[in-house]
Formats: structure tokens, C-alpha cells, sequence
């Protein structure tokens, strides 16, 4: 790597032309992108345009089933499905739970890591560890916490005396959906964590300062200096964290896979058990597409309002 | 945050990072514990945080009895493939990306965002019926096709983020030198891609990795389960003894992911890749 080291800087200065060459032949342009754009578009374009497709079609699973175009007639049938609209219900509270608590808790801890705090290196390794950690583990683990005999909460609660409050925190038809939160939080509060101290570490000094000699509260000078600065950095991590949340499987199907009861049966699991339990294909496919609609109306309501406040 | 905070509102900010510390620490210390506590201490009617006897045995046994070590085969294998594959397809690709200007850049690129807003749902079952055709379900080779795909769109972000710090001068001084493309692409670019490239081997190989959705739909056969897939299944068989095995092959499942992050660490803080290339 020395020869880049050893570069003179006035190299940087524009030559007066550049060779043509490089930019000759369109050919070659679309032979080095050719490996890549075909199975892009073979295995994920294409199957997702035939999947949107499959929503309006009565397709099941097995060899040679005719498939049918039905319209809306999936669609119908969505809306007089109870088990569909309690999983809607479930799946937004648990988006929103996720998503708001995420962003919070996050934001609190990215605050504490900006400042010059002892320990302050042992909690950033300690945020950085659950997203390291695969989906699948991350659920094994918080089994493990929840274990009803051999589980860290509810030995806790026994060390303290409240043996009242140990209960089977994933099998309890009250506690099971809130359990599943806080794992998401846990699991998702990471990534999170790292875009917004890195937000934060972009917000100017000076400005700061300014405010402070004017004698501004340190809550005035975050909610009028940091949080407007912070405010782009904010609305982007927040509607990826919504999709991602929205569309999130493996995490809950290790935890309960919906249990109990389908107390904590998000759309993404009841659409997996439409597909591959029951075979409805098209019917699942036309749950999928529901989800879509879904998530762009609701980050576009959001994202407009936001706009509106940055005006 | 500047000058002389007050006492109590330091002891407040420690108070709230220790929070912080427990509720991140605290079920990692719990996966540790469990995953080195001998039988007895495990259905023991109230366990503790650190085990009495320490042991080995619960990896031994999770290798041994569970088959989690041909799970982890599995996975080693299919995630290396989806590495090298990734990393073959789009290194030609990426520097096309950065040294052309081209609207299927801009494309490429748009797609990484609007896959993010579409469920698996929609993709898997199409995509089961094509490898289905091909005779690709329940493969290796099936598994890591999807991977690679799925890998590609970041991948080719990333690479050609990498291919961009490597100043264009230095290909065109070679040229007036009198070099070929090939020979450009062979002396020049890719030693210095060569960060870059390990980077995106080791983005692509930790996806593949850890992946659990289209494992689980598209591989039917138990023993060419991955790890994910087989860690899930052995989370349903009852018993607390089992517990201990479990949180084992957990810990070694997630050591890859782990080292690529401390691998990432410098460059996540530094928040960028620029000084890849620079090295």
C-alpha cells in the first residue's frame, strides 16, 4: 500500500484530457455488468414482480396446479379474516412498539456515549454485541432469560423476594407480545445506537456553545440545537427500523413461533404458515402485497409530516 | 455537555448508563453462564449467575449428539461459497459502476432500497418455484444462488465505494507506461481493491451465515440444515438439561459475526471506509 503513500498531491490537479480510452466501448461497460444484472434480475426483480402477480391468483402449492387469475378475490377474503386482522393489529403494535422504544432508548444511550464518561468503552463493545449476533441466537438467548424454571428473570424476582411476579414471561397470554418488544428493542437498538452518535458527533460545536453563553438550558440546547441537527439522521434510521421491524420472521418464529395462542402471530409468521403449512400461495402473496401498501402509506404519512416540520 | 456539569446530574447520567450497561450485559453473561454449566447445576430449581463447576461438555455434547457440528459444515460451506461467488461477481461490475457513469448504476443502487421495503414473503415463493424448476430446492448450490443475489446489491455498493478511492491517475499513468487494460486491472486495481474485496467477502459471507428465512423454506433434507435452521429446530426439544448444549452451539454460531465486527470495529467508528484503501 506504500506506492499510495508515496503519491505526490499535485497529481490531484485536473490533466487537461484524460486518455478516451477508459470510456470507450459501451460493450465492455455491459459485459463487467452483465455477471452481476442477470441474477439480480432472474432471481430477485423477476420473482418479485411474479410474487406480486401470485397475490391476484388462487395459486397453491404442488406440481402442476393451474393457477387462475382471481382479482380481488384474496383480497376479499383478507378482509373477513379474523386471523388476518388480529396478525395486522399485532404486527403494528409491534412495529411501532419496537420502532418508538428503539429510537428512544437509542437516542439515550448514543447521548451518554457522546459524553466524556468513564466506562464509556465498555458500553459501546456491549451495544455493538447484539448486532453481531444472528437473529436465530438472539432469540435463543432471550429463551433462555425467559425460561420459566431456569431463566435469569425469573430468578431474579425470586432473590428479591417477589416470587409473585415470576410467571412463564413467552407462554402468558398478557405478557408474551411485550416480552417479544423488548427483545426487538435489545436486538435492534445497536444499529440504531451507532447512527445516532454518529448524528450527534456531526452536530457543530460551536453552535453549542453559542447557545450556552446566551444561558440556554442544557434541555433547550438539545431540543433547539441537537435535535433539528439530528433531525434527517432521525427520520432515515427511524423508517428503516419501521420496515425492517414490520417485515422482521426469524427473531419471533424462535421466541413463540406466534404463540400463544397467536398472541404474538406477526404478519410475516402468518404469512409463512398460509404458504407453507397450508399451501395458499396466492393468498399468502396477496398478504405480502397488503404489507407493502401498508408500510409505504404509513412512511409516507410520516415522512410528509415530517417535511412539514422541517418547513 | 460543556463546562462543569453538576454533580447530580453526573451521578444521574452514570446511574442511566449503568441501565444501560445490565439490560445490554446481563442476557450475554446468561448465555455464557448457561453454556458452561454441567446438568446438574442446569435443572437445579434455582440457578445461578455464575456456574459452580464450569464445563466444557455442553460444546462437546452440542457437536456430538445435536449434529450442530454438520449444521456448522453446512454453513461454513455455503457461506464461503456465497463469499467468493459474491465477491467474483461483483468486482467487474463495481468498477464498471465507478469508472462509467451509467443509469443501471443509479438502478443497481435504487434497487438496494426498494428490496428493503418488500416482504420475504413475496420473493420466497416465486423463488422456490424457479429453483424448484431448475432442480435447485433443497441444495447447497440452490442456497447459495439466493445469497449471492441477495448479497449483490451491497455488495456492489460497497465495492464500488472502494474502487472510487483508488485515484484514477494511478490507472492512467500505467496506461501512458504503455500497460494493457488486462494488465491495468491485474498490477494496479486489484491490489489496491484487495480491502475492499475482503470486506465484501466478509459482509456476504456473514448474511449468508447468518441467514435464517430461506434456509428454513428452501432446505427440507435434516442434514444439509444450516446452523440457524438446525439451532432453531433444537430449540424446540423439551427438557432443561438441554438448555446448556443449546446456548453452546449458540456462542460458537455467533463467533464469526462477532470477529467480522471487531474486523469492522475501526472502520465503523471512523465512519467511513476511506482509509481502506490507504491501509
Amino acid at each position: 500500500m506504500t506506492t499510495l503513500a508515496e503519491r505526490p498531491d499535485v497529481e490531484r490537479a485536473e490533466p487537461a484530457r484524460r486518455p478516451n480510452r477508459f470510456r470507450s466501448d459501451r460493450t465492455t461497460i455491459y459485459l463487467l455488468l452483465l455477471p452481476s444484472l442477470l441474477p439480480i434480475l432472474v432471481l430477485s426483480v423477476f420473482p418479485l414482480l411474479r410474487g406480486i402477480y401470485l397475490g391476484f391468483t388462487d395459486a397453491r402449492a404442488g406440481r402442476n396446479v393451474e393457477v387462475s387469475f382471481t382479482g380481488l378475490a384474496n383480497y376479499r377474503e383478507l378482509l373477513g379474516d379474523e386471523l388476518f386482522w388480529s396478525s395486522f393489529k399485532i404486527g403494528l403494535l409491534w412495529a411501532v412498539g419496537v420502532t418508538v422504544l428503539q429510537f428512544l432508548l437509542a437516542l439515550g444511550l448514543a447521548l451518554l456515549l457522546n459524553q466524556q464518561l468513564r466506562f464509556r468503552g465498555v458500553a459501546r463493545v456491549l451495544a455493538v454485541v447484539p448486532w453481531a449476533m444472528p437473529p436465530v441466537v438472539v432469540g435463543i438467548l432471550w429463551k433462555l432469560v425467559y425460561h420459566p424454571d431456569a431463566g435469569l428473570i425469573n430468578e431474579f424476582f425470586h432473590r428479591i423476594g417477589a416470587d409473585g411476579l415470576r410467571t412463564n414471561w413467552l407462554g402468558d397470554f398478557s405478557t408474551a407480545l411485550p416480552a417479544v418488544i423488548i427483545v426487538g428493542v435489545w436486538a435492534g437498538m445497536p444499529q440504531t445506537t451507532v447512527v445516532l452518535l454518529a448524528g450527534l458527533q456531526g452536530v457543530g460545536r460551536e453552535l453549542h456553545e453559542a447557545a450556552a453563553v446566551d444561558g440556554a438550558s442544557t434541555w433547550h440546547r438539545f431540543r433547539h440545537v441537537t435535535l433539528p441537527a439530528l433531525a434527517p439522521v432521525i427520520v432515515a434510521i427511524t423508517s428503516l427500523d419501521f420496515i425492517w421491524n414490520f417485515n422482521s420472521f426469524g427473531l419471533v418464529y424462535v421466541l413463540t413461533a406466534g404463540g400463544p395462542g397467536g398472541k404474538t402471530m406477526l404478519p410475516m409468521l402468518f404469512a409463512y404458515e398460509e404458504a407453507f403449512r397450508y399451501g395458499n400461495y396466492g393468498y399468502a402473496a396477496a398478504l405480502g402485497n397488503v404489507m407493502v401498501v401498508i408500510i409505504i402509506a404509513l412512511l409516507a404519512v410520516y415522512l410528509r409530516r415530517r417535511l412539514r416540520e422541517a418547513n | 455537555m460543556f463546562g462543569k456539569p453538576s454533580r447530580t446530574s453526573r451521578t444521574l447520567q452514570y446511574l442511566a448508563l449503568a441501565g444501560y450497561l445490565i439490560f445490554l450485559g446481563f442476557p450475554l453473561v446468561w448465555l455464557l453462564s448457561t453454556a458452561f454449566k454441567p446438568p446438574r447445576e442446569l435443572v437445579r430449581l434455582h440457578p445461578t449467575l455464575i456456574p459452580d463447576n464450569p464445563t466444557l461438555q455442553n460444546f462437546v455434547q452440542a457437536f456430538t449428539e445435536q449434529e450442530l457440528g454438520r449444521a456448522a459444515l453446512n454453513s461454513l460451506q455455503v457461506s464461503l461459497a456465497s463469499a467468493v461467488l459474491t465477491v467474483l461477481v461483483a468486482m467487474p461490475a463495481s468498477y464498471a459502476l465507478a469508472r462509467f457513469r451509467s443509469k443501471l448504476g443509479t438502478a443497481a443502487l435504487g434497487w438496494v432500497l426498494l428490496s428493503q421495503l418488500f416482504p420475504f414473503v413475496l420473493l420466497i415463493i416465486p423463488i422456490f418455484l424457479v429453483l424448484r424448476q431448475v432442480g435447485l430446492a433443497n441444495t447447497h448450490a440452490g442456497l447459495v444462488l439466493i445469497y449471492v443475489v441477495w448479497a449483490l446489491p451491497f455488495a456492489l455498493w460497497m465495492l464500488q465505494g472502494f474502487v472510487r478511492n483508488i485515484p484514477r491517475e494511478l490507472e492512467e499513468a500505467a496506461s501512458v507506461d504503455g500497460a494493457t487494460r488486462v494488465q491495468i486491472l491485474r498490477r494496479v486495481v486489484f491490489p489496491l481493491l484487495a480491502p475492499g474485496l475482503v470486506a465484501t467477502a466478509l459482509f456476504s459471507f456473514i448474511s449468508a451465515w447468518n441467514e435464517f428465512f430461506f434456509a428454513l423454506v428452501l432446505i427440507k433434507t435434516p442434514e444439509l440444515a444450516t446452523l440457524p435452521v438446525a439451532l432453531a429446530r433444537f430449540v424446540g426439544i423439551e427438557g432443561t438439561a438441554r438448555l446448556g448444549p443449546l446456548a453452546a452451539g449458540s456462542l460458537l454460531a455467533t463467533l464469526p459475526s462477532l470477529i467480522f465486527f471487531a474486523f469492522m470495529q475501526r472502520r465503523l467508528s471512523s465512519g467511513s471506509l476511506a482509509g481502506a484503501v490507504k491501509g
